[in-house]
């Protein structure tokens, strides 16, 4: 469904991404780990129209979306939920989930999609009225994805929604990834959290210094020599 | 009867502050959205004076009458003027955005210098002269008027960000942009529809003033300086510090004038302006920006 091919591009003059080929496929669930600076950032940066590669292709469903601007990207159902989650601080929680909600998939779907996100996070509904920039942190990182659920998106991009979250919200929200995955969205997810996310997604990617080294199955590639040497410390 | 004195000045001051508040609008805005600081703001109020000028002069339609068409007339040129001129620098450093309006207002003020003469300019409506009594006080007749229309449209103006959709999509693009682009809000239309209703803003402002104020080209630098301080005052991109501020410094100006001698009244206004930034540099409803 989602086809990267030979994605080079960078800030300025500096090269991130040295040629970048990954696929996910409907209804899939898969990662990409790498340490910090290997430019998993960058990679999603790239899809969801952020930031214009260098050279390569994006596509969706067979159609170039590389030249596409963000907003033009999240009609097509692909949504990105960004580093740093990006919500609207001065706004209450339902003001930004239904800012989540102005595509035409979003818009048609807005009463079940919210109840969706309600029984996934029932903390959210409870804070409905509250500012956002008033929650805590695990609260606004549901939030975050909550309002990308509310596109209805067919693929999920997360960056790194562990960050920052006590172990016990991080379970949390690992879980509700994975029920976000059952129902059929696919999901890109870009994770520090090695293990985590490689027992989690059903394919990984590892990325390092701008390149794909290692991909394969899930916990295939968690017992891959090279990368326990490099980030589990075995 | 000092006291009475003192209470008309606040009342003028009211009065100014509101008209002052509507400019500072205009420039809080498109800074809270865009991050960029419009030096051609005076300069578009000026342009809205002249259009004010001009209808009345060739056609004998007041000021306020023409509001539509001053307004929409400005809406398109401050959108013009984001879409083709900022948006291409928007990733730009800084500075080369401050440069870049500050080469359009020297632009549009040269435009004028060139199109209608440096000669100061008024328009006369008869039947807006002289004061009403309210009470002990007087009010002046245009000014009461610029004011209830300032007020109007800073109320019309705060409804419509807080309940419309596309309200709803300014402010979010002004809280963060990256989020806005990926909620699917279309950034760039959000930046050219709000430099367009901040320019309508200070165009509506040039408008209601020019019953009282004289048109020439240099104008806008009066105006432009006070919306300056009054954005810096009230917190750059706050609303309500637009507001509050506008009628803070009007009120500083008017007792000013009438406590000191001479053109020391502006002495009030930067002497709360130093102030500000020394003590409170964030302003009184505003926030930190990186």
């Amino acid at each position: 469904m989602l086809r990267v091919q030979g994605i080079q591009a960078g800030y300025g003059k500096i090269p991130v991404l040295r040629g970048i080929d990954l696929e996910v496929e409907e209804g899939e669930l898969v990662t990409l780990v790498g340490g910090n600076g290997a430019g998993k950032t960058t990679t999603l940066r790239v899809i969801s129209g952020l930031l214009r590669p260098w050279s390569g292709t994006v596509s969706l469903d067979g159609v170039r979306i590389d030249r596409l601007p963000p907003h033009e990207i999240v009609s097509l159902g692909l949504v990105h939920v960004p580093e740093g989650r990006r919500l609207f601080p001065r706004m209450s929680v339902m003001e930004n989930l239904e800012l989540g909600a102005r595509t035409v998939e979003g818009r048609k779907r807005k009463t079940e999609n919210l109840r969706r996100v309600f029984s996934l996070f029932p903390i959210l509904e409870e804070r409905k009225g509250q500012l956002a920039g008033t929650l805590s942190g695990g609260e606004q990182q549901m939030l975050a994805i909550a309002r990308g659920l509310m596109a209805a998106p067919r693929i999920l991009m997360l960056d790194e929604p562990s960050q920052g979250l006590a172990p016990l919200l991080v379970r949390r929200i690992f879980e509700a990834i994975q029920e976000i995955n059952r129902e059929g969205t696919a999901i890109l997810l870009v994770e520090q959290n090695v293990q985590h996310a490689l027992r989690l997604a059903q394919r990984g990617y590892v990325l390092e210094n701008g390149r794909i080294v290692l991909q394969g199955k899930g916990l295939e590639l968690l017992e891959h020599a090279h990368l326990k040497r490099a980030y589990l410390g075995r | 009867m000092r006291g009475t004195y003192l209470l008309q000045a606040v009342v003028n001051g009211i009065l100014l502050g509101g008209v002052y508040a509507l400019v500072a609008l205009g420039l809080t805005l498109i800074f809270g959205v865009m991050r960029i600081v419009n030096f051609a703001h005076g300069a578009l109020m000026m342009i809205g004076m002249y259009i004010a000028y001009w209808i009345f002069t060739l056609w004998g339609i007041n000021p306020y009458l023409s509001l539509p068409l001053t307004m929409g007339v400005l809406f398109l040129l401050g959108a013009a003027i984001q879409r083709f001129l900022i948006d291409p620098i928007l990733d730009a450093p800084q500075h080369n955005q401050l440069l870049l309006t500050l080469g359009v207002m020297l632009f549009l003020e040269n435009l004028a210098l060139f199109l209608w003469s440096p000669d100061f300019r008024t328009l006369r409506l008869p039947w807006l002269e002289g004061a009403v009594r309210a009470g002990f006080f007087l009010v002046n007749k245009p000014r009461l008027l610029a004011f209830l229309f300032a007020l109007l449209s800073t109320l019309a103006l705060y409804l419509f960000l807080k309940h419309t959709e596309t309200g709803k999509t300014i402010r979010a693009t002004a809280q963060d942009q990256v989020g806005a682009a990926l909620v699917g809000i279309d950034v760039r239309k959000v930046n050219a529809l709000t430099f367009g209703i901040g320019s309508a803003c200070v165009g509506m402002a040039g408008a209601l003033v020019t019953p009282y104020f004289y048109t020439a080209p240099q104008v806008g630098h009066v105006f432009l300086l006070i919306a300056f301080v009054v954005v810096v005052l009230g917190g750059l991109g706050s609303f309500t510090g637009a507001l509050v501020g506008g009628l803070i410094v009007g009120v500083g100006e008017s007792i000013g004038a009438l406590l000191l001698p001479g053109s020391f009244k502006e002495l009030v206004i930067y002497a709360i302006f130093v102030l500000v930034l020394l003590y409170r540099p964030t302003g009184l409803f505003g926030e930190r920006y990186e």
